[in-house]
Parts: structure tokens; C-alpha cells; sequence
């Protein structure tokens, strides 16, 4: 059974909008990633040496020993593996697309943790874990994680 | 009066900061915590594995940013140990420092680090602190932290002149402790023979405050180590500094549903009463060698001293007038800069214990005061009127 509330005449709801406008900072680090991608057309990380992890997107300082890897970069794949994913079916204005469309967590070749991203040119029916996509970035500077546009598969 | 005795006493053993500075477009929010983290734990010779707990807090809404604390579970070194996530406005650094020494005295934990950080430039935080008003609620005008209340009242009993004179003394004085500190944010070189001429050409803000009186927004982060005596008795790479007891006064702004249009006394009078009184503390302004205080503006420094060392009628303008607040005077108040130097709010309130801490320890480098600074006083402050004000000491002999 469920519970309603049976009296809500003269009860107002008052409508608001909160304008809250933010920005953040993404740092030296991850600003360096996205300019080798807009740049150079790159997929870079940082690597703990003694951990033999490689971070992307990149980490100042290694998530499991703490150890500063800020100047450790190394280039990764443009191409990758899909561990997991998953479709969106609504559409919101906070939305990158139009739904629907595909969320894949990607591990690039040479990476040790997966990349959230787009993945397009692909049937929502067909993606699959263990799909090999590659990076397609963007024409002109976007200087956000966007300049690596989406991932298609290979 | 309530019983605030503890189970055991509580020493701060590691104090870490990040630069303070309006523009940290080098780091991210977790690479700014990570900074603040290893310094402490590099401050007291420590390793994560010596940390059992992490008390994790900042302002929320500021930085538009949805549970931080999950964002920052590998970078400030909460994953796999105990974690609370504590954000109580203004006051969250102050309130940070108080749980955590609840929480290694009450025995639940041996040591604990603290952390408090605010990236203030990356959100909205007078849009913020704005939104909340509402007097359908009896959440009556906010101005953000803008306000000239203050200043009109101090001058109806002081008269104009005088008032704007001590405010603006107040504030280049404390650009003076600021430029002495060079982690400080706003270092701008103030002179006392500049005080007539910033009394007219700064920018007014409300009423009589204005820009040169007021805060500013900051990016930091400050992190702190506590832990138990006996932890201590084993050794500690920097001197103790000793929690001795704190208090927390808060006034909910429906206020005027208890008291109607009357004032009622101040959060900041009522704490330092109560704080006072427990620890039997007659003459504030004899017993405490140094007063970090949350300082949101020259005029509310001023008329606030004057509420937390329980001073009477124009006391508080003759200790101004005659440079007592200075750093070789009777009390020096904020040898940091305090918070109109630099505020990141999340932050900004343990930075008071923790430059208090380093003024006991003697290590605060360029604003150290000269005599030994042996009873410190810090206090934290937030909306609405929340106020937390605590004791630290060098020596365990109370």
C-alpha cells in the first residue's frame, strides 16, 4: 500500500533557482595531459615506478605507496580495451549527448586504470566488455577532457 | 556549569600548511590536500600507518563539489582507515580540531590527522551564503559576509572618528603581521601614514565597511596530528603543543523567535565565559601570550577582541590606540596575518590552533613573536554566529 498524503490544498510550494557558478581548477598536471592530446594528438599518464602502476588520467602522486610521480610521464595507447560500460537513456541539460549513449570505461593500452568516456559509432546493442576502441580527439583546442572527443571502436 | 573533562590528554604533534594565495591554478583540490597531509605528517615524523583516523571537512557548497571526502580518500589517506567528514560553515577547521581531540581523548582513537581546505575561487560563495536567507523561515537578510552592522553600532557608542581610525589602524597592523608571514595571501605593504588616505579612497562596501577592511578569498589547505599523552611520553619530533579544553557557542539566526528584537549577548562573550570560567581564567588579556583570532574584517577583529577578553566599555580602543595587539605588545593578536590575509574558509579556522601551535613551539619563522609564547588562544568563527574558541598550552601543568 502505498502512502499519500490525501490534504494538500492550500499548501504553496514556493519555486527557486539557486545560481551557482563555479569553476576548477585542473592543475599543472592535468593540464599538461590535455595538452599533449591537443597538441601532440597523445594519451599520456604518470607511473609509480616501484608500484609499476600507471595512472591515467594522470596522478600527482601515487594512490598506493603516496610517492610524488609528478615528472614520471609516459605515453600510452591511443587504443584500448572497454572493462566496462554503460548506456544512458535520458536526456538532461547536464548531459554531454543525447541519449542514448555509451559510457565506457576504458583501459588504454599501457594504462593501469580505466578512463570514464564517450564511446560513439557504436550500437548500444553491440558494445561489449573486452571491446578494443580507439581515442578520437578533437579538431581544435578544447582544453578540457573533451579534447579527446570519444572512442570508437577499432 | 557543564562537566568537559577529558579521558586523557590530547597534544597537537604535526602541523602542515599549504601556501595561501588567491590563484592555485597549479594544483587540483586533491593535489592541494595531498600538500597539506605530507606536510604534517612530514611535521611529525610520521607515516600513514601511525594515523588511525582522518577527520575531513570544508565549507560546503563552495566549491560546487559533491563529497569531496570520496575524492579525496586516496589522496589525503582515508582509504582503508576511519573517516569523518564534519563541515560546520565558517567554523569547520576550529570544529575539526575540537573532534579530533574529542576523539583521541574520549580513547576511541590513538592519533588522528586533521584536515580542513577551501579552493574559495572555484565556486560562488556569497551566492551561497545568500541563497540561505529566507524570512518565510525566520532565515532572516544575508549579505554573505558582508555587513557594516558592526561598524554602525561601535560607532553610535564611540563616536565616528574614532572608531574608523582603530578599524583601519587594526587592519594595517595586521598587514604587517601578514608581511612577515610568506605563506600569508594578501601582503600588501600597508604604512600607518596610509591610514587617512585608505579611510577615504577605499572602495565601500556596505555602510562604513570597505574593501580594505575586509577578508579576502583564498585557496589552502592546513592539516594537523593529534594524538594522547602516552603516544607523546614516547617521543615526538616537534615540541607538544597541549589541547587544554575548547568551547563551541552557537545562535541559530530564528534567534528573534527567543528574544524578539533584543540583542542578545554576543556567541563570542558567551563562549569565552564559559571557557573562562571552567578553567578558571579571571584576566584573559594577562594570561594568553598570543590570540589567533577569526577576524572576517577589521571592524569585527576589533569588536570582537573586545567580546572574547571580556573587556569593558572602550578598553578594547585604548589597548588599539596605545599598539597592544601589536607583536611586542600586551596580547599579540594574529602574528599570522589572520583571517583578512588570507581565508580559505575550510582551512581558515585550524589555522588558527595551528598557527597558535607554532608561536608555542616557536617555530612560526618570520612572525614569531619574540617573548615565549607559553598560553595560546585561537578562535574559529562561521554563520550564523558560530563560534568556537580554543586553549592551548606548552606545558602540561594545568
Amino acid at each position: 500500500m502505498t502512502c499519500k498524503c490525501e490534504d494538500i490544498k492550500d499548501c504553496f510550494v514556493i519555486e527557486a533557482r539557486m545560481a551557482l557558478p563555479n569553476q576548477y581548477f585542473v592543475g599543472r598536471i592535468g593540464s599538461k595531459w590535455i595538452i599533449a592530446m591537443r597538441d601532440k594528438k597523445k594519451l599520456t599518464g604518470l607511473k609509480c615506478d616501484k608500484c609499476n602502476i600507471t595512472y591515467v588520467p594522470p596522478r600527482e602522486h601515487c594512490n598506493k605507496c603516496g610517492a610524488t610521480i609528478a615528472d614520471n610521464w609516459v605515453d600510452v595507447g591511443t587504443t584500448g580495451e572497454i572493462v566496462n560500460f554503460t548506456i544512458v537513456n535520458y536526456n538532461d541539460k547536464h548531459l554531454p549527448k543525447k541519449a542514448p549513449y555509451i559510457l565506457g570505461q576504458i583501459k588504454l593500452d599501457g594504462a593501469d586504470t580505466p578512463l570514464t568516456h564517450i564511446v560513439a559509432d557504436v550500437d548500444p546493442a553491440d558494445v561489449h566488455v573486452g571491446m578494443k576502441v580507439k581515442a578520437v580527439f578533437a579538431e581544435g583546442p578544447v582544453n578540457t577532457l573533451m579534447q579527446l572527443d570519444h572512442f570508437e571502436p577499432v | 556549569m557543564k562537566k568537559h573533562d577529558k579521558n586523557r590528554n590530547v597534544a597537537i604533534i604535526g602541523i602542515g600548511q599549504t601556501t595561501l594565495s588567491s590563484h592555485k591554478e597549479d594544483q587540483n583540490q586533491v593535489e592541494m590536500v595531498n600538500e597539506a597531509v605530507k606536510n604534517a605528517l612530514a611535521d611529525a615524523n610520521m607515516t600513514l600507518d601511525d594515523i588511525d583516523c582522518i577527520v575531513h571537512g570544508n565549507m560546503e557548497l563552495f566549491e560546487m563539489q559533491f563529497q569531496p571526502d570520496m575524492w579525496h580518500a586516496l589522496d589525503c589517506g582515508s582509504y582503508g582507515k576511519e573517516e569523518f567528514r564534519i563541515t560546520t560553515g565558517g567554523t569547520v577547521g576550529a570544529t575539526l580540531v575540537c573532534a579530533s581531540d574529542s576523539l583521541v581523548a574520549s580513547g576511541q582513537y590513538d592519533t588522528v590527522l586533521c584536515l580542513g581546505f577551501e579552493k574559495l575561487q572555484e565556486g560562488n560563495t556569497t551566492g551561497g551564503i545568500t541563497n540561505m536567507a529566507d524570512p518565510l523561515w525566520f532565515r532572516n537578510l544575508q549579505t554573505g559576509a558582508l555587513t557594516s552592522s558592526t561598524a554602525n553600532e561601535m560607532i553610535k557608542e564611540f563616536g565616528k572618528e574614532r572608531v574608523l581610525r582603530a578599524a583601519m589602524k587594526y587592519r594595517i597592523m595586521i598587514d604587517k603581521h601578514a608581511m612577515l608571514n610568506e605563506r600569508a595571501h594578501r601582503r600588501l605593504g600597508l604604512e600607518y601614514d596610509q591610514l587617512e588616505n585608505l579611510m577615504e579612497t577605499s572602495p565601500q562596501l556596505v555602510g562604513d565597511l570597505r574593501l580594505i577592511h575586509m577578508c579576502s578569498q583564498s585557496d589552502g589547505a592546513c592539516a594537523m596530528v593529534l594524538t594522547n599523552e602516552d603516544r607523546v611520553k614516547k617521543g615526538t619530533a616537534k615540541p607538544p603543543v597541549w589541547i587544554r579544553d575548547h568551547e563551541t557557542s552557537h545562535r541559530g539566526e530564528n534567534m528573534s523567535n527567543l528574544y524578539g528584537a533584543q540583542k542578545p549577548k554576543s556567541t563570542h562573550r558567551d563562549c569565552a565565559e564559559k571557557l573562562f570560567m571552567r578553567n578558571g581564567i579571571t584576566n584573559p588579556l594577562e594570561y594568553f601570550d598570543v590570540f589567533e583570532m577569526y577576524d572576517p574584517s577589521a571592524f569585527w577583529g576589533l569588536d570582537w577582541l573586545r567580546e572574547f577578553l571580556l573587556l569593558k566599555d572602550d578598553e578594547v580602543l585604548k589597548l588599539m590606540e596605545a599598539n597592544e595587539f601589536d607583536l611586542d605588545g600586551k596580547l599579540p593578536v594574529n602574528p599570522s596575518g589572520g583571517v583578512i590575509a588570507s581565508n580559505p574558509i575550510g582551512a581558515t579556522a585550524m589555522l588558527r590552533p595551528a598557527e597558535a601551535a607554532l608561536q608555542i613551539r616557536g617555530d612560526a619563522g618570520g612572525h614569531q613573536i619574540k617573548k615565549e609564547v607559553r598560553h595560546a588562544l585561537a578562535s574559529g568563527f562561521g554563520g550564523t554566529l558560530w563560534t568556537v574558541m580554543l586553549m592551548l598550552e606548552k606545558e602540561l601543568n594545568w
